[in-house]
């Protein structure tokens, strides 16, 4: 017995004064309470076509612990949960169009198949000139996994590198989001 | 263990492209090069389902924030969130936002020369219930003009944003309201290519969430991506 499907509502734009409508508790600080792993910063510029900052862009983002498990009845992977660590994160762009997230380096987590898909970040950017959010992720180039990620693998060489952040400090890592242009980051079809 | 139901895609003509040049913003911040299609892992169909932090009753009554009463219309807002296979999506967040009766945000940004109220801010969080059902409270918000074009105006919208079960169902909106009629010249309107999808961001007036001598009710269902498998009970 087949059922008619719902159509989607459709996505608009987050648009320009969105600030004051969408705190959160934490907001860009993922550490609430005791966590395991190694607690870093994720930082970086968010920059349009034209290579202007934006600072108008909202980012959030959603990842694994440092035992490489979501906080979610769907992993069912036996491995504990940090009481003070949810891992979701949300962070409005400031004047110069950066982003900051205070939180701890995600652990492997399982891929299709038997993968192991490298520690990273899900990131959606929302703003204002954006009728839909976009999705991609932030990895770290210091995770020897990178060169088995089965979703890095499916993007073209030369663009990998807009997904991996830099590390620039013992415990910083840094990566912009160039939304359109010369070094475009890598979106996703979802 | 890794291999996930995934949700479906993105709904052909429900959703918009990024870039779609009568809303000039998106000139500069649509992606050029092609998207990278991503099958669902276990990182997508995860998502923040705790930890949204404590929601009071007051989250859903944007008229009683202030220690006066807001100017406008009085309305109650209400309906359900659903999945595509008409599946209730319960204990989900949804924040919504606006700007007052008069179109003005308190955003610090908000320019347009209209005033503020002191009594009223324009933001409020819902936890849906076991049956998807959200309610909230507020004053109907007014049309501002914005600088896309010549005269252009923003038809009454209230933002929302949802969550739903995994981070692949996030979704932020806009509601609207019956007959407005300035949805003919709103690019961000008009920027849903297929017409019936466009009007399920239109609310419609309800008489039975109406409220003597108090309110009127609109209805707004909100429907996110749902599971591909066909459901194998009912
Ligand atoms: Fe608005």
């Amino acid at each position: 017995m087949s059922k008619k499907r719902l159509g989607q509502t459709p996505s608009q734009t987050v648009g320009p004064f969105f600030h004051f409508g969408l705190p959160y508790e934490g907001d860009s600080n993922l550490i609430v309470g005791d966590v395991q792993g190694q607690r870093i910063v994720v930082e970086g510029k968010v920059t349009d076509g034209a290579g202007e900052p934006v600072p108008d862009v909202m980012i959030e983002i959603w990842q694994a612990n440092a035992a490489g498990k979501y906080d979610h009845p769907e992993d069912t992977q036996d491995k504990p949960v940090d009481e003070g660590f949810h891992g979701f994160g949300r962070c409005a762009t400031d004047n110069d169009g950066i982003f900051r997230f205070n939180t701890v380096k995600p652990g492997a987590v399982p891929g299709p198949g038997n993968s192991l898909q490298a520690p990273h970040l899900v990131t959606f950017v929302f703003g204002r000139g954006m009728l839909k959010q976009l999705l991609t992720r932030i990895y770290f180039e210091d995770e020897a996994h990178n060169a088995n990620d089965p979703v890095l693998a499916l993007v073209p060489d030369e663009r990998r590198g807009t997904l991996i952040a830099r590390k620039i400090s013992p415990s910083t890592y840094a990566l912009n989001i160039v939304l359109q242009g010369a070094g475009e980051t890598v979106f996703f079809d979802y | 263990m890794a291999d996930v139901i995934p949700y479906t895609r993105e709904e052909k003509g429900a959703q918009p492209p990024s870039l779609y040049l009568p809303y000039k913003s998106t000139e500069f911040r649509a992606p050029k090069q092609p998207l990278v299609i991503l099958p669902h892992t276990l990182s997508e169909v995860t998502g923040p389902v705790y930890g949204h932090g404590r929601v009071l009753p007051i989250d859903a009554d944007l008229t009683k924030q202030h220690a006066g009463e807001p100017l406008g219309e009085r309305i109650i807002v209400s309906g359900r969130v659903l999945d595509e296979n008409g599946r209730p999506v319960p204990n989900t967040l949804v924040e919504v936002w606006q700007c007052n009766a008069a179109g003005r945000y308190i955003h610090a940004r908000d320019q347009h020369p209209a005033p503020l109220d002191p009594n009223f801010s324009g933001a409020g969080r819902i936890v849906t219930d076991a049956e998807g059902n959200y309610k909230f409270t507020t004053i109907k918000p007014g049309a501002y003009p914005w600088r896309n074009h010549p005269n252009a105006w923003r038809p009454a919208h209230i933002h929302f944003s949802m969550f739903g079960p995994s981070f692949i169902n996030r979704l932020v909106t806009q509601m609207y309201f019956p007959g407005d009629p300035l949805f003919a010249f709103d690019p961000i309107y008009q920027g849903i290519p297929d017409v019936k999808a466009r009007e399920r961001m239109v609310s419609r007036f309800d008489m039975d969430t109406t409220i003597p001598e108090w309110a009127l009710g609109y209805k707004f269902d909100i429907v996110l991506r749902g599971r591909d498998a066909t459901p194998m009970e009912d």
